[in-house]
């Protein structure tokens, strides 16, 4: 009986463990499918499989900040209708900061409201740029050794007409405190964001 | 043992189950039929799941076994769920899924109205920034607005002439309640501006026909505008130019539930006028003074009460060469004094009801005098009765006082019902007096009306909105019913058609009331077809009307309502934000085929007020590099008619007749920006330069006539061209305070 009742734990031991082993393997692959993903239909397919990992889990916040991501992405590359895809991605943001609030996810609702501005900058500024910058301070609010809210910063800065207060001149500094924080950054665990460093890297060589 | 060979087979019972995949497979269409792709499927509560493909299918693979609900989601449509049981077969499942009714894809009806402002939808046709800055407007609502199809270039009195109505015919309208003195009172010959700033509202429909059973007493058009809620941030604000100078502010309170503010602005057109000589000669310079003040607080259920009430009093003289004497002129002045309160609640009810409920009362008094004077501007008498008749004095008081109350119920999706009444009071004076005859009149009319309309989405790509208008008016003891009907068809991407006819009743203008108030309402009918294209980038209409006018207002031989009249045409419309890039400009193309018989006029005519063919072309173009906006806007307008008439018997003769020059309006304007694109400035500031004309064309709108018919002059504008330079600044109270406090 005695090992009947070990045998039950171990058991139990093994299945949830094997729940979070299928959570890690699905995320693991998930992503490298997205480092993989090209086209219009293999980001969506990506972004797809993220929301049902987090439909499923209910508790973790990573794959609909992924899920996200990929759709603010998809809307900046203009992979479809720009002002819907940032819709869809503001809806998955939204569940992943019901789960939990954290400066990655300020990044993310900043490339959503950067999106919404450039399908019409001039009218869209007042609300969505002024937005975008709000978003960033609060993600460097919530976590000072967080690299992503000055490489997103940085290629901000870069695209915006020196007129309106950005170029180079204001974009490299940016970008050198960015990549500075990436030298020391370390994700909490393989399945945290750990990108942008290229961002960054590009702001500098752009701006040589 | 036992135990642990009972806990190996359960691994192994598992793992086989893991490796044995289900195929589930199938097709999305839609309730048409058509496939649907980029669907999410998920098998719910595991990871397996995909989307579908650009044919509709799809195709994934699960290891879970036993019931299981699949769900098919994607925006735009209602999400379906199937309940499916996995065992050791492939499952072929087909899903149909319904289009969602929704605000932002559904057809709203266009016939007949440019919707303007921040409303929802992506796309508008008129921001309040575009008021400021289409070129030659002077940041005036209706000059802008008359760069729209439908709207007439008339230029010697105030108003929107839309598809051959006269000016009277288009009423404007705040937060809902009619405003009755929406412009400058009028001087002879010359246009005044409107009363209000475009930066007071955040939405104008500017209704060309067919509008909402909402809306009555306009025969022709509605401008209907909606004020702004909240404000951004507290700011102060100055403005100085040379003929105008003014300071505000505005302070939006802490928890941001609450703003107030107020303004004051002072006009003198002394200076400016001995700069840029004027026609005629200005013996009262124009000065006005002007106070608003406002206050907007949200409430508990998303609610929102605002209040806004402007002042202002003016005076201005000028002498006119009077046409019947070399040696005599006509002095005219006029002092102006109006008050104006608007008080608006929108509240949500709950259960799918709001209320939207407004009080508004505005008094407005014009003393005009007249006075023929001699070369040494003496005020003199000729005995020729029709020279002297010309000294007058008249005093008008305007009061008009209104309630209104219009609830709103969600049913069914986004189909709405809307229904309410409103009560008007309205007391108007009118003491006039010349050597031959005086009048002394009071009119005051009860004025009640009560209205429900429903707008019906079928689909998202057919809509249909339905209302009816009842009204009643004292003054004239009569009562109008009036049914409304428009439709909306989606014919196409970003495409759609849409109809409207409409019955407008209109009561008959207080000076024929003056006269008899034995006259019923005016009517007019519209039936109008438009077909629009619109996205983010680019607006493409065409539109074609044919109104008819029925009971207008006769005032020779005999005061009643025999007069009749149509208008018939179409109009075209392009505006195009993105071909060239930080270019914007749009066209505007309007045929009028218009006739009508009625005040004096001995047959069916073609007003003096309309013009058969209007263009207009608005540019602007914003140079980031120096930060400056170029704007040009150029209108033409083929001749109008004009005509000399004199009664003989009981009907007027056409003694002479004609068209005048076609009208050509170059203008120009600059906005130099050099806060722009900082983030937070302290100082926020404009400067701007406008030239109106800038081609010097001769503009020419009809012609006075001498007594005798003997001598025609034309009536043209009191200077060729209006100059305009100012600089609008604006201070971030918050962020100067914080300034202050953190170096202190």
């Amino acid at each position: 009986m005695k090992q009947f009742i070990i045998g039950l734990f171990l058991f139990i031991g093994i299945n949830t463990f094997a729940q979070n082993e299928k959570f890690q393997a699905a995320m693991g692959g998930t992503l490298k499918q997205l480092g993989e993903a090209k086209d219009a239909s293999s980001f969506a397919e990506v972004a797809a499989k993220f929301e049902r990992i987090g439909d499923a889990e209910k508790t973790q916040w990573l794959p609909f900040y992924y899920a996200a991501l990929t759709k603010a992405r998809m809307s900046m590359q203009r992979m479809g209708d720009q002002d819907q895809l940032a819709d869809e991605a503001q809806v998955l943001i939204d569940k992943a900061k019901a789960i939990e609030k954290n400066s990655e996810i300020n990044c993310v609702e900043s490339m959503i409201a950067t999106s919404k501005m450039l399908v019409d900058p001039q009218s869209r500024w007042m609300q969505y740029g002024q937005a975008s910058m709000q978003f960033l301070e609060d993600a460097k609010k919530a976590d000072a050794t967080n690299p992503r809210p000055y490489a997103l910063q940085s290629i901000s800065l870069k695209n915006t007409p020196e007129a309106f207060g950005g170029g180079c001149g204001v974009a490299k500094p940016v970008a050198d405190k960015a990549l500075e924080l990436f030298k020391t950054f370390k994700p909490a665990s393989a399945l945290h964001p750990n990108w942008g460093n290229e961002i960054a890297q590009s702001v500098i060589d752009g701006c040589k | 043992m036992k135990q642990v060979g009972l806990f190996l087979l359960l691994i192994v019972l598992s793992a086989t189950g893991v490796y044995s995949q289900i195929k589930i497979s199938g097709i999305i269409k839609d309730t048409r039929g058509r496939n649907v792709d980029a669907v999410s499927i998920t098998l719910m509560g595991t990871y397996d799941g995909t989307i579908s493909d650009s044919t509709g299918h799809f195709s994934f693979k699960t290891f879970e076994k036993g019931n299981f609900i699949l769900e098919a989601k994607v925006l735009g449509y209602k999400t379906v769920e199937h309940p499916i049981t996995i065992n050791t077969n492939a499952i072929e499942i087909n899903f149909s899924i319904k289009e969602e009714v929704t605000e932002l894809k559904a057809v709203s009806v266009t016939a007949g109205s440019f919707e303007a402002g921040d409303k929802k939808r992506a796309a508008t046709v008129l921001s309040s920034l575009d008021i400021y800055t289409t070129g030659g407007a002077n940041a005036d609502i209706t000059a802008t607005v008359k760069t729209l199809p439908g709207a007439q270039q008339v230029g010697e009195q105030e108003g929107l002439f839309v598809r051959g109505g006269a000016g009277y015919e288009t009423k404007q309208f705040i937060d809902g309640t009619l405003v009755n003195n929406p412009y400058y009172s009028s001087i002879p010959d010359i246009a005044s501006r409107g009363r209000f700033a475009p930066s007071l509202f955040k939405g104008t429909v500017f209704s060309t026909g067919g509008y909402s059973a909402l809306y009555g007493q306009a025969l022709s058009s509605a401008l209907i505008l909606e004020s702004i809620d909240l404000p951004e941030r507290s700011e102060a604000q100055a403005s100085l130019s040379p003929i105008f100078t003014g300071a505000g502010l505005m302070q939006f309170a802490k928890n941001k539930k609450s703003s107030w503010g107020i303004n004051y602005g002072y006009t003198n057109l002394s200076f400016y006028f001995n700069i840029v000589k004027q026609k005629p000669d200005y013996f009262i310079m124009p000065e006005y003074h002007s106070g608003d003040a406002n206050f907007r607080i949200k409430t508990k259920n998303g609610g929102i009460i605002k209040y806004y009430t402007t002042f202002s009093y003016g005076v201005a003289g000028l002498r006119q060469p009077n046409i019947d004497s070399s040696i005599l002129k006509n002095a005219f002045s006029l002092k102006n004094t109006n008050w104006y309160n608007n008080l608006s609640w929108k509240e949500n009810l709950g259960n799918g009801w709001k209320m939207n409920m407004g009080l508004s009362y505005s008094t407005n008094i014009d003393n005009y005098d007249q006075q023929i004077q001699n070369q040494n501007n003496q005020p003199v008498y000729t005995g020729k009765i029709y020279i002297d008749s010309l000294n007058f004095t008249l005093n008008n008081i305007q009061n008009l006082s209104q309630i209104r109350t219009v609830f709103e119920k969600r049913i069914a999706g986004i189909s709405t019902l809307r229904f309410g009444g409103e009560y008007m009071y309205a007391y108007n004076s009118s003491k006039f007096s010349n050597p031959n005859f005086s009048y002394d009149g009071l009119l005051k009319d009860n004025f009640t009306s009560l209205f429900g309309e429903a707008d019906m989405y079928i689909t998202n790509g057919l809509a249909v909105k339905t209302g009816l208008r009842f009204e009643n008016s004292s003054l004239i003891n009569k009562t109008n019913i009036a049914p409304r009907i428009s439709l909306a068809y989606k014919t196409g991407k970003d495409a759609q058609m849409s109809f409207a006819y409409g019955i407008f009743y209109q009561k008959p203008e207080n000076t024929y009331l003056q006269t008899t108030t034995n006259l019923g309402y005016t009517k007019a009918t519209h039936y109008i077809l438009n077909y629009q294209k619109m996205n983010k980038f680019y607006t493409f209409r065409v539109e074609a009307f044919y109104k008819k006018y029925d009971d207008l207002v006769k005032t020779y031989p005999l005061y009643n309502n025999d007069g009749i009249g149509d208008a018939k045409g179409f109009e075209l419309f392009w505006r195009d934000k993105k071909t060239i890039e930080g270019f914007d400009y749009w066209i505007s193309y309007s045929y009028l085929d218009t006739k009508r018989n009625y005040l004096y006029y001995p047959m069916q005519l073609q007003p003096t007020f309309a013009a058969n063919h209007t263009v207009s072309v608005v540019t602007k173009k914003f140079v980031t590099s120096i930060k400056t906006g170029f704007n040009f806007t150029y209108s033409f307008a083929t001749g109008r008619p004009y005509y000399y008439m004199v009664p003989n018997g009981n009907k007027y003769d056409i003694k002479d007749q004609g068209t005048t020059i076609p009208y050509n309006n170059l203008g120009f304007s600059l906005n130099y920006v050099p806060s722009v694109g900082k983030t937070n400035p302290k100082t926020f500031w404009v400067i701007v330069a406008s030239v109106t004309n800038m081609l010097n064309s001769d503009q020419v709108f009809g012609y006075n006539y001498s007594h005798d018919g003997s001598i025609k002059q034309p009536i043209t504008m009191p200077a060729p061209r209006f100059y305009f330079l100012g600089i609008f600044l604006s201070w971030g109270v918050d962020k100067t305070q914080d300034a202050i406090n953190n170096n202190l």
